[in-house]
């Protein structure tokens, strides 16, 4: 099975008077599937180099092919159509749209990839919300959930157009301890048992032994690369 | 594209306040454009609606545009003719006969011919100058506004015969005689006639009122002793807007100078065109100032947005999905604002059409002459529709351009 992300010497340098390196020559292939964590301290380049897996950023210097596409060659528009049907993101906060309802939150990538019907795309994202334990909350705006049902809701719009990739940066990192787990539980159950293949940024140790394998970055080198024991927390 | 409409509808409903005050901005501007085209063209088209009844749309005299050169000027370049004069004054549309026909044959409209003198009228001791011109009556009244204009009489009483005249209320005036009194009138060669005045108009220009007199152009061509003369053929079309060409073609057809009411008025309607520049260019500075109304409102919504159009980046909306985002926003703003002036401009020309300007001197009360047409709300509407165009894209761009790392950043 070929890589789903394959990337080659990655650079991302910041340019000013005196250059910032975030990311130093980072070399790496996930295979579908993987449940991998980034860590590192902070400042050692995890988010930046999540965001060039996410086409949000661009390498300096490098390759970077994602779900079989060299996106070197990509123009924005390309980009960003990439991102719609194999990425899909979560980030430490939320990020809903406040004006509009959850489902409705939910319906946007749907509907921006435009490649179900509107009652398909209905049906679905009341599916993927049931799914995660928020069935009754369909029309029920972001500010009138829980921080925890909140970053459900960010996890159902990330699968809304079934990405065979989630990047998450600190999905749990504004969370509670108790909907941390919970969110951590949904996202490797989307490893185990859909295929997805998640790679999150975290500085929870915890939390990282407990993925398939551990990236640890410094400086914006990636230092080790380590299988964990990838035990589900129940 | 519905989604993106939802998207920018949701933003504007989140500032609603701000974008009805900016919409009101465009809106006035939109109606008082409208309401000002309308009072311009109005006063425009009642300047030139008496412009061009007040004269004939086409005047041909018996002059030339360029003198008739020498023989011996056009065959040697080193003659050179000056102070030129004729022996005798014989000027005069030759065969006048023949030009009327040819010009009947094809003009769309009356044509009226005419003699054109100056003499001068007496009554009772006083005297004024005068110009006469002998008219046809049974076509002149086809050809002339003064046909309108009498207060006595009529120009039939030409046709009846006789020494009859018609004459201007303030010639009576100046004269001391009515309707029905005798007059004299003494031409340039110096001959005296006595007419009898049958018929009194009242144009309400001075000029006219005591200085034109009308004879049977049999009776101007005796008193100037040249009969059969004829040295101005006035003609009135049916549709005015045709005079240049109709003109440029009896000019070319008989040669004489023919001159439409657009030359004779050119300096008029050149300032008409100066006055309707100056009027747009108003108009187009009020609907700048209104640009910078939503310029402002969409300028505070992708700042205040700004992380949604992050979180919309990340999703998989390309830049120019947030381009034109924020550009259906800005012209959502200047298609309300241009709806709604429409209506501001509708309610003010109807209340600028109570207004009524009473002079006690002109006689009956006027209202403010206001024209109606749908291209004032059309182009007020494209000026703010551009303006609140360029006023959403400026803001617009910078939205696409904002790099969601930045702001995810940020946030964190």
């Amino acid at each position: 099975m070929t890589a789903l992300i394959e990337a080659r010497n990655l650079v991302r340098t910041l340019p000013a008077t005196v250059p910032v390196t975030l990311v130093r020559d980072v070399s790496l292939s996930v295979e579908p599937g993987e449940f991998v964590a980034l860590t590192g301290p902070s400042g050692s380049g995890k988010s930046s180099l999540l965001y060039l897996l996410g086409l949000l950023d661009r390498p300096t210097s490098g390759s970077l092919s994602i779900a079989g596409h060299e996106t070197g060659d990509l123009d924005e528009r390309d980009r960003s159509r990439l991102r719609l049907s194999t990425i899909g993101f979560v980030f430490q906060f939320h990020f809903l749209l406040p004006e509009f309802t959850v489902r409705e939150n939910i319906e946007i990538p749907m509907r921006r990839l435009g490649r179900l019907s509107r009652p398909a795309m209905r049906r679905r994202a009341g599916e993927l919300l049931e799914s995660l334990g928020l069935a009754g909350q369909f029309d029920k705006r972001p500010d009138q959930l829980s921080g925890g049902q909140r970053q459900r809701v960010a996890v159902a719009r990330a699968l809304a157009n079934d990405p065979p990739l989630i990047l998450a940066d600190e999905p749990t990192g504004s969370l509670d301890s108790k909907n941390s787990l919970q969110v951590f539980d949904i996202l490797r159950g989307l490893s185990r048992d859909e295929g997805k293949t998640i790679v999150a940024v975290t500085h929870d140790l915890d939390l990282a032994a407990r993925m398939d394998r551990k990236l640890d970055l410094v400086d914006g080198r990636l230092v080790a690369d380590t299988a964990t024991a990838g035990v589900a927390v129940t | 594209m519905t989604l993106l409409l939802e998207l920018a509808f949701a933003h504007i409903r989140g500032r609603a306040r701000q974008t009805l005050v900016a919409g009101l901005g465009v809106a006035l501007g939109v109606g008082f454009s409208i309401a000002m085209a309308a009072l311009m063209q109005g006063s425009q088209d009642d300047f030139v609606r008496q412009l061009v009844d007040s004269m004939p749309h086409v005047e041909i005299t018996d002059e030339l545009r360029a003198p008739a050169p020498q023989p011996a000027d056009a065959a040697y370049d080193a003659v050179a003719y000056s102070g030129l004069r004729t022996s005798e004054d014989l000027r005069g549309i030759l065969n006048p006969t023949a030009v009327m026909a040819a010009l009947e044959a094809w003009v769309p409209g009356t044509v009226a011919p005419g003699l054109r003198s100056r003499a001068l009228a007496r009554n009772a001791g006083r005297e004024a100058g005068i110009s006469i011109l002998g008219v046809e009556p049974d076509r002149e009244v086809r050809v002339s506004s003064v046909a309108g204009d009498f207060v006595f009489g009529s120009f039939a009483e030409l046709a009846a015969g006789g020494n009859n005249v018609v004459v201007g209320d303030g010639l009576g005036t100046l004269l001391g005689a009515q309707y029905g009194d005798t007059i004299e009138l003494v031409a340039s060669t110096g001959q005296v006639r006595s007419f009898r005045i049958s018929g009194v108009f009242h144009t309400g220009v001075t000029a006219r009122d005591e200085g034109e007199v009308y004879l049977s152009l049999t009776n101007a061509q005796i008193l100037a002793g040249r009969p059969d003369a004829v040295n101005d053929i006035r003609i009135r079309l049916d549709d005015p807007a045709a005079a240049p060409g109709v003109a440029l073609r009896a000019e070319a057809l008989i040669g004489y100078k023919a001159v439409s009411w657009q030359e004779a008025n050119e300096a008029i309607l050149e300032a008409l065109n100066v006055r309707n520049v100056i009027m747009y260019t108003v108009v187009a500075a009020i609907l700048l100032v209104a640009g910078f109304g939503i310029f402002n409102i969409v300028s505070t919504i992708t700042f205040e947005k700004s992380r949604d159009i992050a979180i919309l980046k990340s999703l998989g909306f390309a830049s120019a999905d947030m381009r034109r985002l924020f550009l259906v926003e800005g012209l959502f703003i200047g298609a309300l604002g241009s709806v709604l002036g429409w209506a501001v401009g509708y309610g003010l020309c109807l209340a600028l059409g109570f207004i009524r300007i009473d002079i006690p001197e002109l006689g009956d009360a006027t209202s403010l002459p206001l024209t109606w047409s749908v291209w004032h709300y059309a182009i007020s509407s494209a000026l703010a529709i551009t303006s609140a165009a360029v006023a959403g894209y400026l803001p617009a761009r910078r939205a696409a351009a904002l790099n969601p790392v930045d702001i995810i950043r940020g946030a964190t």
